[in-house]
């Protein structure tokens, strides 16, 4: 196992390195060790380089924990806003999340609807390529057109080209209040369609979701000052009520509401079952129709307004033919090991998009080191 | 500035070059007249011209793909161009390249305010997008000061930003997908109205890759539900370090506005003269503008003005309505027509971290008395873009290259304060030889290497971005 402890070690060990490494964060997201596959690990690089709470700016060492990041924050008055979901425990880990893995994993949470990703919040980075080459790209400030943006190509990557090894983010204001309503007993599609107009208003909805268990449970949150959430609030629930307008609508507040976004963000709901579980991207409007198609057996839960479908299946269920009459694609989550040789985790790109693909890995990692990324 | 030596093979080529465009595209679509093509010899960077080859003007993505693969298989380079409002030099041709402009294709293909996204050809104007959906609720929020006639296209290309970008974002933000031609012809699709792609996130490097990596031809953009209302106000300062001090503790407060512009003395009495916006007689000022109900705007407004008077402000002035709201814009978007009128300028785009302002300030000042030259200040202060204008006179002999060392000087310094060359304009020509600055010789061989990837031979608007000397074995290759 090798644990560089800065990143002129960590470009040796990739540069000397003659067969695929398995680079790990926390290892609460990436996807398990090939056979044989030596462990890298980026824990060694720690440590919250700079916050600048007047310029919304943070700059960390990859393998510094996510907790300590957000505490760093926490002691400002702020947050990161695109609301790192935390899967330990639908994926059965544990460990502890870092700052590289989340932005190589592009982790978003429910934020994202509207406050946007972990790479629309990503200023800069350094990086070292597969070859042991340190790249810096971007910056630390928020608008930097200089060059290409390759750190929002790392974003999301896993790591297929190369080990992050400090990133630099936009960080926002942690706001005074949250509030969720929570309205009960909507069919999928007239959720969709209160999420669609809730999003739709100028309220600043942060969170769009919809549980279909207990009778069907759709969520909505508002955050900011008081007395603007107080003002928000009001004007959802009008949006949510509707008509027919029978009205058990709850207000969940503060703390209390905070855990059902961590609950929906993390897909609580499906930790401890078994089945693979799938992560679907489609146009929010789509999502109703999507999740009457789903074998019979399958529980479900939608995010992002209906844009992002969690499904929990039997094993084996290929999901990417029921998704195929709609634009969208389905990712593997977690999942058994004869489905996963089945199917794929990710669903298969264009040709000319593959191609693109494999040309910037074997750029940037022409040796094959980061192979087995992702 | 330099640019590379028009490639003989290619210039003595041109008439049978057109002969096969004409071919492919149709005559009405294809400008070889020299007198016709000199409306193309440059963009908003109007102190370097050079004619193309020829124009070629396609309609559809199909021809674009055509054109594209006939320039590939016969070696010529092509340079897109939006609407030509780069202030780089973007769109600036070489005389051996095809000139692709995109202002036919600029129909809006789809609206979906359901799901909150419109698919648009990549030749309507920026301004076009929210005029197409303002009547439902929503607007297009990347709003560079160009947007009445620049292209979405060349939006993309820049990753343009604008005034309000400190809370939506810029272009890479509010992109889903695009349409994209590569150099040799191929069509590609990258993201969509869908939040993820999959997959690398090629649409994420696409945007700001200057028109170097495929020609863009449609874009999915999202769009978002207009505030109920909007109300800025106007801070005076008796110097550019507290109103500084002042940008910073606004936004440490967790009030959000969606534009924070910071203009200079220079700026201010050149503004005034030109525009009468009754501006107070001050140092520094702040224009802030917030959203909300209105309610919520009284709210962060007493929340500023709290924040305001503890910087000892000359003047804290609310509008009251619509006209006192534009009287204050007034000013601050006539600053570039009012610097105008006293003389040519340069502007810069150097960003820098808000902490650094009043330091990056002072270093202005005396790296423009060093030159004796006059610079004058206007920028968007919440996220750090600056926009440091320089006087010159175009028709003093040595005035211009002046003028341009002290750029250089003054990007040097944003820089070395924790910024960049570049938070809007792009690279282009204009700051290509200052990448150096910024990157190291591996940073930049790694961009490049994205470069060969989608474009092998170097084809697509090659002499940009990258230090000429940098670049040279691709291009010649």
């Amino acid at each position: 196992m090798l644990r560089p402890a800065d990143e002129a070690e960590l470009a040796e060990a990739l540069r000397s390195a003659s067969a695929p490494l398995h680079v790990r964060g926390g290892g609460t997201r990436a996807s398990p060790a090939r056979d044989g596959a030596e462990a890298l690990l980026t824990a060694g690089l720690g440590g919250v380089v700079l916050h600048e709470p007047g310029a919304m700016t943070l700059v960390a060492r990859a393998g510094t924990p996510l907790d300590e990041v957000t505490a760093v924050l926490a002691a400002e008055g702020q947050r990161l806003p695109f609301e790192p979901p935390d899967l330990r425990g639908l994926l059965g880990r544990d460990g502890v999340s870092t700052i590289g893995g989340v932005v190589a994993a592009n982790a978003s949470g429910p934020a994202r609807v509207r406050l946007g990703a972990a790479r629309d919040h990503l200023l800069g980075m350094r990086l070292v390529d597969g070859e042991g080459r340190v790249i810096r790209n971007g910056g630390r400030v928020m608008k930097n057109v200089t060059g290409y943006d390759l750190a929002r190509l790392m974003a999301g990557s896993q790591g297929r080209l190369g080990v992050l090894t400090e990133v630099s983010l936009r960080v926002m204001p942690r706001p005074e209040t949250e509030v969720t309503l929570c309205r009960r007993g909507l069919s999928p599609a007239a959720a969709v369609s209160a999420m669609a107009r809730a999003l739709a208003s100028p309220f600043e909805v942060t969170g769009a979701a919809h549980d279909p268990r207990d009778g069907g449970r759709t969520f909505l949150r508002i955050e900011g000052f008081a007395a603007s959430v107080a003002y928000r609030t009001g004007l959802i629930e009008a949006i949510l009520r509707g008509d027919p307008a029978p009205s058990d609508i709850e207000r969940i507040e503060a703390a209390a509401s905070s855990r059902v976004w961590a609950d929906l963000g993390g897909v609580a709901a499906f930790a401890g079952r078994e089945g693979d579980v799938w992560r679907l991207s489609v146009v929010p409007g789509d999502a109703a129709g999507l999740v009457a198609r789903l074998p019979d057996g399958a529980c479900w839960l939608m995010d992002w307004g209906g844009g992002l479908v969690w499904a929990l299946c039997a094993e084996g269920t290929d999901l990417r033919a029921v998704l195929r009459p709609y634009t969208g694609h389905a990712t593997l989550v977690r999942a058994a090991l004869s489905t996963i040789a089945a199917l794929g985790m990710e669903e298969p790109r264009a040709p000319a998009v593959a191609a693109l693909t494999a040309g910037l890995r074997a750029k940037f990692d022409p040796r094959g080191i980061l192979a087995g990324a992702g | 500035m330099e640019m590379p030596r028009p490639d003989d093979r290619i210039l003595s080529r041109k008439v049978d070059l057109v002969d096969r465009l004409v071919r492919l595209v149709g005559r009405g679509a294809v400008i070889d007249d020299p007198a016709a093509i000199r409306a193309y010899e440059c963009d908003a960077l109007t102190a370097y011209r050079c004619p193309p080859l020829c124009v070629v003007l396609p309609e559809t993505t199909e021809a674009v793909a055509a054109v594209l693969h006939l320039c590939h298989e016969e070696r010529v380079p092509v340079v897109p161009r939006g609407s030509g409002t780069s202030l780089s030099g973007g769109a600036l041709p070489t005389a051996d390249c095809v000139l692709l402009g995109l202002a036919r294709m600029n129909r809006v293909l789809e609206i979906d305010t359901v799901n909150r996204f419109v698919r648009v050809e990549a030749g309507l104007t920026n301004l076009a997008v929210t005029r197409a959906v303002e009547e439902a609720g929503f607007f297009y929020a990347p709003d560079p000061s160009s947007q009445l006639a620049c292209a979405i296209g060349g939006n993309v290309a820049m990753n343009s930003g604008g005034a309000h970008c400190l809370k939506y974002g810029v272009t890479t933000n509010n992109l889903m997908g695009v349409r994209m031609v590569l150099m040799d012809g191929t069509v590609v699709d990258l993201g969509g109205p869908v939040f993820d792609a999959g997959g690398l996130d090629l649409l994420a490097v696409v945007c700001g890759s200057e028109g170097q990596l495929g020609v863009v031809t449609e874009a999915t953009l999202r769009i978002l539900p207009r505030a109920e209302d909007a109300r800025p106000v106007l801070i005076a300062f008796s110097s550019n370090e507290v109103a500084g001090a002042c940008v910073s503790d606004i936004i440490r407060a967790g009030v959000l506005p969606v534009a924070i512009e910071f203009m200079d003395r220079p700026c201010i009495a050149a503004c005034e003269a030109f525009a009468q916006a009754g501006y107070p007689e001050c140092e520094a000022l702040l224009i802030v503008e917030v959203e909300g109900s209105p309610a919520e705007i009284d709210d962060q407004l007493t929340r500023i003005r709290s924040i305001a008077a503890r910087h000892d402000p000359v003047e804290f002035r609310a509008a009251r309505d619509a006209d006192e709201a534009a009287r204050i814009w007034l000013g601050r978007k006539s600053a570039f027509g009012a610097m105008g009128q006293i003389n040519d300028y340069l502007c810069l785009d150097g960003t820098i971290p808000v902490s650094e302002l009043s330091a990056v300030l002072a270093g202005i000042s005396t790296l423009a008395k060093d030159a004796g030259l006059q610079v004058a200040n206007v920028f968007h202060a919440g996220d750090g873009n600056m926009h440091p204008l320089i006087l010159y006179d175009a028709n003093s002999p040595g005035e211009l290259e002046k003028a341009e060392r002290l750029g250089a000087d003054i990007l040097r310094l944003c820089v070395a304060a924790g910024g960049c060359l570049t938070g809007e304009h792009g690279v282009g020509v204009e700051k290509r030889d200052l990448m150096e600055v910024q990157f190291s010789a591996e940073d930049i061989e790694a961009q490049m290497r994205v470069k060969d990837v989608f474009d092998p031979h170097w084809l697509l608007n090659p002499a940009k971005v990258f230090p000429l000397g940098a670049s040279r074995a691709r291009r010649i290759a």
